[in-house]
């Protein structure tokens, strides 16, 4: 499924140097303050869900793969996360990696299965898979069916932190989600970064050139599918709640929808998504099924008009007022997307 | 017939076959939602996840109509499906075509988005819960066939699907129209230079596909509830029959769909717990031994 975006000269990789550190240290003080400034449990529900699209771009943006099941890997760690820390009594720390570790060897066997087929065929396999994990939560005894698992203690870090502090678990989870941000950032720019955006552009090519690219793409999964557990585990204990909600197939959509909004294929661009998409949830919560309504037409108008999402339109924006200085580069022939850093 | 499974207790004859009757009417709705898809994906290569809404739709159609405007199920049964294909090619000239020279993956997103609008819409006015629509009057009743009752709608199901999955693979593949259709999913351009108005073909294919589920869903209107989450329940098991059947040939896509809903069934007698995943298990076997699907011309 080559040709989710189109081949790009490097001179386009993103915004200035400088605008990028001020921007960042910006973000940075906003996040440290924001628990004064804004409720607590929403902004942190937005960085978990920020993660999880972060987690889901990794595979949309980068290697071209839309999974459509992403659902799972969040709603099974949550579980775990939730069952582990309320029944066993695990340490909350304990309890995220468990549950993060199970999202792992659960997107290895998805991963290993869906990267068989591609394109759409790639998106149906990992719907069909996700909703088989939705039926087993619906069905198992440890997940409590309809009810889920409630009141789940978010227990002391390390024996230290009481987590029960709104303020103390907001930095927690900021913490969390910055160590995954860090990761997908560092994958994104790194040799085996590369590799991946070669197969987004031309799998055909890149396998020509001597690479194995079922395995790239399926480390990528298994890496996305990770990260999306953590945001699933660290999302149970924000809201001391692992339900039926977090493995639904309207999950993946909703991530889908984040990250299109945001910009597929920025790195900050499913941040941006997520947080434009849980305010509208948190304030049009009275409106019932307007809310879906909603969804759907930011979907249709993405699709449409917006392929860039938010960030990469505000690149795209940058890039044209840089270069207009010195002089315009000629824009792509089929710009579907404009991709940046 | 299961001498197969020795050292599984046979359940009670009339219990299999009533599970075995109930794999065949969702097999049946199956495989006439996946042959519309089939057949919307053949000539516009998108994945039309507006499907499920569009058999929701069709239910729809036919509870309104007998609710607000007295009309019966047989008049419905040919207007529903007409009103359905008609908002569909709206909607075709007015989104899908702007998304054919993109990625596939915008058009599931396009059709995704446009399936969360219907549906939303839907539940708002309707709320989640299931509205009775009662069978028609010719159609109530049963008949003993000796080892199992048949009720008389169920089997006018099976036979009207039937029907329709031989008619359209008629249409297709034995009519005139039926080869411009094949030829325009091979060669567009081609057909358009010989004077054939392709993107008018698109519309029509398109609005043919939605017609289906439609009527598809006023089919099953009297056996389900008529709900506006009927089409997302069912519309990603359609997607793994599709998967396990591959897009290529109608006659897959309908035979995958019949023996999935058999499996289904059969799995309800036997292990009642996986029978709501099961087809999901054999899509991932399938994907193991046969990743292009039983009838797929290409991954």
């Amino acid at each position: 499924m080559a040709g989710t975006q189109p081949a790009r000269s490097p001179r386009q990789a993103g915004l200035p140097r400088h605008w990028r550190l001020i921007l960042g240290a910006l973000l940075l003080a906003a996040a440290v303050a924001g628990p004064f400034l804004f409720y607590p449990v929403f902004l942190m529900k937005a960085l978990c869900f920020a993660l999880f699209a972060c987690a889901f771009n990794l595979l949309i943006g980068y290697v071209g793969l839309l999974s459509f099941g992403h659902a799972a890997f969040m709603g099974t760690a949550s579980y775990i996360t939730a069952y582990t820390v309320k029944a066993w009594g695990f340490e909350p720390l304990v309890g995220i990696l468990a549950g993060t570790a199970v999202a792992a060897v659960l997107g290895t066997g998805f991963g290993w299965l869906a990267i068989r087929r591609q394109g759409i065929y790639f998106a149906m396999v990992t719907l069909a898979l996700a909703q088989m994990v939705y039926f087993v939560a619906l069905q198992a005894k440890f997940t409590g069916g309809e009810d889920g698992i409630q009141a789940v203690p978010r227990g002391r870090l390390l024996g230290l932190v009481d987590l029960g502090d709104p303020l103390a678990m907001y930095y927690f989870v900021l913490v969390v989600f910055l160590i995954g941000y860090a990761l997908v950032y560092r994958t994104i720019h790194s040799p085996f970064g590369q590799v991946l955006k070669a197969i987004r552009e031309n799998e055909p090519r890149a396998i020509s050139l001597g690479y194995r690219t079922d395995r790239y793409k399926l480390l990528a999964f298994i890496l996305s599918a990770t990260l999306a557990g953590l945001a699933g585990s660290t999302k149970s204990l924000v809201f001391q709640l692992a339900s039926l909600t977090d493995v639904q197939w309207q999950m993946s959509g909703e991530v889908v929808l984040m990250t299109l909004l945001g910009g597929l294929g920025t790195v900050f661009g499913p941040v941006v998504g997520a947080f434009i998409d849980v305010g509208m949830e948190n304030y049009l919560a009275q409106y019932g099924s307007w809310v879906t309504v909603i969804q759907g037409v930011i979907f249709v108008v993405c699709v449409l008009t917006f392929r860039r999402g938010v960030v990469g339109e505000i690149i795209h924006l940058a890039q044209r007022v840089t270069a207009g200085r010195t002089e315009a580069p000629p824009p792509a022939a089929v710009a579907q997307t404009a991709p940046g850093e | 017939m299961l001498s197969f499974l020795p050292h599984i207790a046979l359940p009670p004859t009339p219990a299999l076959f009533a599970q075995l009757l109930i794999g065949l009417i969702n097999g049946a709705f199956y495989a006439m939602l996946s042959l519309g898809l089939a057949v919307i994906f053949g000539m516009l290569n998108i994945i039309n996840f507006t499907h499920g809404a569009q058999y929701m739709l069709g239910a729809f159609c036919a509870w309104l109509a007998l609710n607000y405007l007295g009309i019966g199920y047989w008049p419905a049964l040919i207007l529903a499906p007409i009103v359905v294909a008609a908002a569909g090619m709206v909607l075709e000239r007015l989104f899908l075509r702007h998304v054919y020279k993109l990625d596939h993956l915008y058009g599931l997103l396009l059709t995704f988005g446009l399936a969360l609008i219907i549906e939303g819409l839907f539940r708002q006015y309707y709320g989640s819960s299931g509205q009775p629509y009662s069978i028609p009057d010719g159609l109530t009743g049963a008949r003993n066939l000796g080892f199992m009752f048949l009720p008389n709608y169920r089997a006018w199901v099976i036979v009207a699907s039937l029907a329709v999955c031989f008619g359209t693979w008629f249409l297709i593949e034995r009519t005139r129209l039926g080869a411009y259709l094949r030829a325009a999913t091979e060669n567009p351009t081609l057909v358009q230079a010989f004077g054939i108005n392709v993107p008018r073909m698109v519309t029509l294919t398109y609005g043919f596909g939605a017609g289906l589920a439609a009527l598809a869903g006023v089919l099953a209107a009297p056996i389900y509830q008529v709900s506006p989450l009927m089409g997302s329940d069912i519309i990603v098991v359609v997607f793994a029959v599709v998967v396990i059947g591959g897009m290529g040939s109608i006659v897959g896509a309908v035979l995958s769909g019949f023996v999935l809903g058999l499996v289904e069934g059969l799995t309800k007698v036997f292990y009642p717990e996986a029978s709501n995943t099961v087809i999901f298990v054999v899509m991932a076997v399938v994907l193991l031994v046969k990743p292009a699907g039983f009838f797929g011309r290409t991954a």
